[in-house]
């Protein structure tokens, strides 16, 4: 996993959940990662999947991806070449997909408030810090079984690397 | 100081003596179950490159989400898992119109109390109910124990919601847990496992109880336990589910939170658009116009729902211009239903029954909404496009305010109907 992960950000509100991320009516006909970043946060905002750059991160409020257990709302994300999500605060299940997909994900209510869309984060993963103009938010490091997971590229690869696979 | 139920029953499934809040453990669990999503999983599963899964007896597919398939596409999923079934060897595979999961695993012995069920699904929590620690996963996940048979899950905390009272009539478990949910938030409960105990909980038939732990999962839920009981025992044990383990929170347990709430005086709850915790009394709503009902889901698709509406209907029929649709939560229930006469009461006053499944709950098929209807249904999810239309509004309520409100045709307090 990358160090470093600066970019620009999409700012969304509290309570984003899995079928504005991406719909349930698209579960089971779509299967390809590209396609569904085609839909990412469609129902939340449409220009995104259109304007989304590769290495934009988004801030999200309380609550991110809550709702349904769906996969793609991570990976549709990711596909859309999202570097990381920072929100106040996350719904489990969506907090397990993301890293056993390999999609950095931080805890970091500070840093929420103060940010707009278009501004620019960076994010120095290891250390557990975000500056946001000048100025350094620290968020608490996730632990070592967990980070394993998103440094073998999520939760596949993991398994992979454990038997012996790669 | 004692240990919650989640503790206790993570570390003995951990081959720990004892776990805390907080704390990851790795787990193998009882039974895994998935649904149609288990052809994505199959795929995910291929990568591993393991040839056989660890375990065929402990996994559980159900098709349930959208059958008999919609299109070529939902059936080539559908055949995709009938090949891996085969090639695997897993004989608990429950092909389509057997019913949604979160029935068919208790009705067909599969949920056992002690236990511990992951599944490929947010409302996995509905185990709960009979005292087994359930919890929905990812697709990822469920691959990952198809291949190895462990996963890494941390202990939550846990709230213990203790309730006490006798529900007023028309009302009952779905608008206490609409109220308890939307009290707490869609968040409020984010993370830990929930104990639903006290009197009413004790005096609720099973159906009620899975309605609070298959919602427990809107407030964030990992889990909603309750206690087993008699009850439980007698549900089960015709199922085929006799000898098990009971797991029971300590009396000094350390709770992170107790909440209290009374039933005396509680009233008819409906969640609006497009939020399950923007909850208000029925009557603050009373007269919005309405061009579907949804009577059916793994949160009341059973029996008592059914008959509970059947009972409001009977020698009614619903008003012009409302779609009633009704899917029984399983054949079991449908049988019963059919078999009761509830079935032919529904029918007679205008309802559309179609077969067990999830159907229009997820609107992937069966009763989507077009822009600008709106719909009360007795599902636990109302966001937006969630019935396939993001310009659709849903409301969720009981099987009373639904029956109620499709006899008017408009957002109706059950109790104003005699
Ligand atoms: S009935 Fe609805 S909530 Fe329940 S499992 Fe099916 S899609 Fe999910």
């Amino acid at each position: 996993m990358k160090e470093i992960i600066s970019g620009h950000v999409w700012k969304f509100g509290d309570d984003i959940n899995t079928d504005v991320i991406f719909p349930g009516k698209y579960t089971y006909t779509i299967s390809d990662p590209a396609e569904m970043a085609q839909h990412a946060m469609e129902d939340a905002e449409p220009r995104f999947a259109k304007e989304v750059q590769t290495g934009d991160l988004i801030v999200a409020g309380k609550n991110f991806g809550c709702g349904s257990s769906r996969e793609q709302a991570a990976t549709c994300l990711k596909a859309a070449g999202i570097g990381a999500v920072v929100a106040k605060s996350f719904a489990r299940i969506y907090f397990r997909n993301a890293i056993n997909l390999g999609l950095p994900i931080i805890q970091c209510p500070e840093v929420v408030q103060h940010v707009e869309a278009g501004d620019e984060l960076t994010i120095k993963f290891g250390k557990g810090i975000i500056i946001h103009k000048g100025v350094q938010y620290s968020f608490p490091p996730l632990p070592e079984s967990v980070m394993a997971i998103l440094d073998s590229g999520g939760l596949i690869p993991h398994v992979r690397k454990k038997l012996g696979r790669s | 100081m004692g240990k919650t139920f989640a503790e206790k029953i993570l570390a003995s499934k951990a081959g720990l003596s004892e776990v805390q809040a907080g704390q990851i453990v790795t787990v193998e669990p009882d039974i895994i179950m998935s649904h149609d999503n288990s052809a994505a999983i199959s795929k995910t599963f291929a990568k591993i490159e393991v040839e056989k899964v660890w375990n065929p007896d402990k996994i559980v597919i159900v098709l349930d989400h959208v059958v008999p398939a919609a299109n070529e596409t939902h059936a080539k999923n559908h055949q995709t898992i009938r090949e891996f079934v085969a090639k695997q060897s897993i004989k608990h595979f429950h092909d389509i119109g057997i019913g949604v999961c979160h029935e068919v695993l208790p009705e067909k012995g599969h949920v056992v109390p002690g236990t511990l069920i992951l599944g490929s699904d947010s409302h996995t929590t509905t185990y709960g109910a009979f005292g087994a620690f359930a919890a929905g996963i990812g697709r990822s996940e469920t691959a990952a124990i198809w291949a190895t048979g462990k996963l890494w899950l941390k202990v939550p905390h846990t709230f213990k919601i203790v309730i006490s009272g006798t529900f007023p009539a028309r009302v009952g478990a779905k608008d206490l847990i609409l109220h308890i949910i939307g009290t707490l938030g869609a968040d409020g409960a984010d993370y830990r496992a929930v104990e639903y105990t006290g009197p009413t909980v004790s005096a609720m038939s099973i159906d009620d109880r899975i309605v609070m732990s298959n919602m427990a999962l809107e407030m964030g839920a990992k889990a909603g336990i309750v206690e087993v009981d008699e009850k439980t025992a007698a549900w089960l044990a015709p199922r085929g589910v006799k000898d098990y383990q009971i797991i029971r929170a300590d009396k000094d347990a350390r709770y992170e939170r107790v909440l209290e709430f009374t039933v005396d005086q509680l009233e008819p709850q409906l969640a609006c658009p497009h939020r399950v915790d923007n909850v208000v009394p029925v009557d603050k709503k009373a007269g919005i116009t309405l061009n579907q009902i949804l009577l059916g889901t793994c949160t009341n698709g059973r029996l008592s729902d059914l008959r509970t509406a059947a009972d409001i209907l009977k020698g009614r029929t619903i008003a012009r211009g409302v779609r009633m649709l009704v899917l029984p939560a399983s054949m079991e229930v449908y049988l019963e239903a059919l078999n009761s006469g509830v079935l032919a009461t529904l029918i007679r006053a205008g309802a559309v029954v179609c077969n067990p499944g999830c159907g229009p709950c997820l609107g992937a098929h069966q009763g989507a909404l077009a822009p600008g209807e709106v719909c009360l249904s007795t599902s636990n999810r109302n966001f937006k496009g969630r019935m396939g239309c993001r310009d659709a509004e849903i409301y969720l309520a009981s099987p009373a305010t639904a029956a109620a409100s499709a006899l008017t045709g408009r957002i109706t307090d059950p109790r104003e109907i005699d």
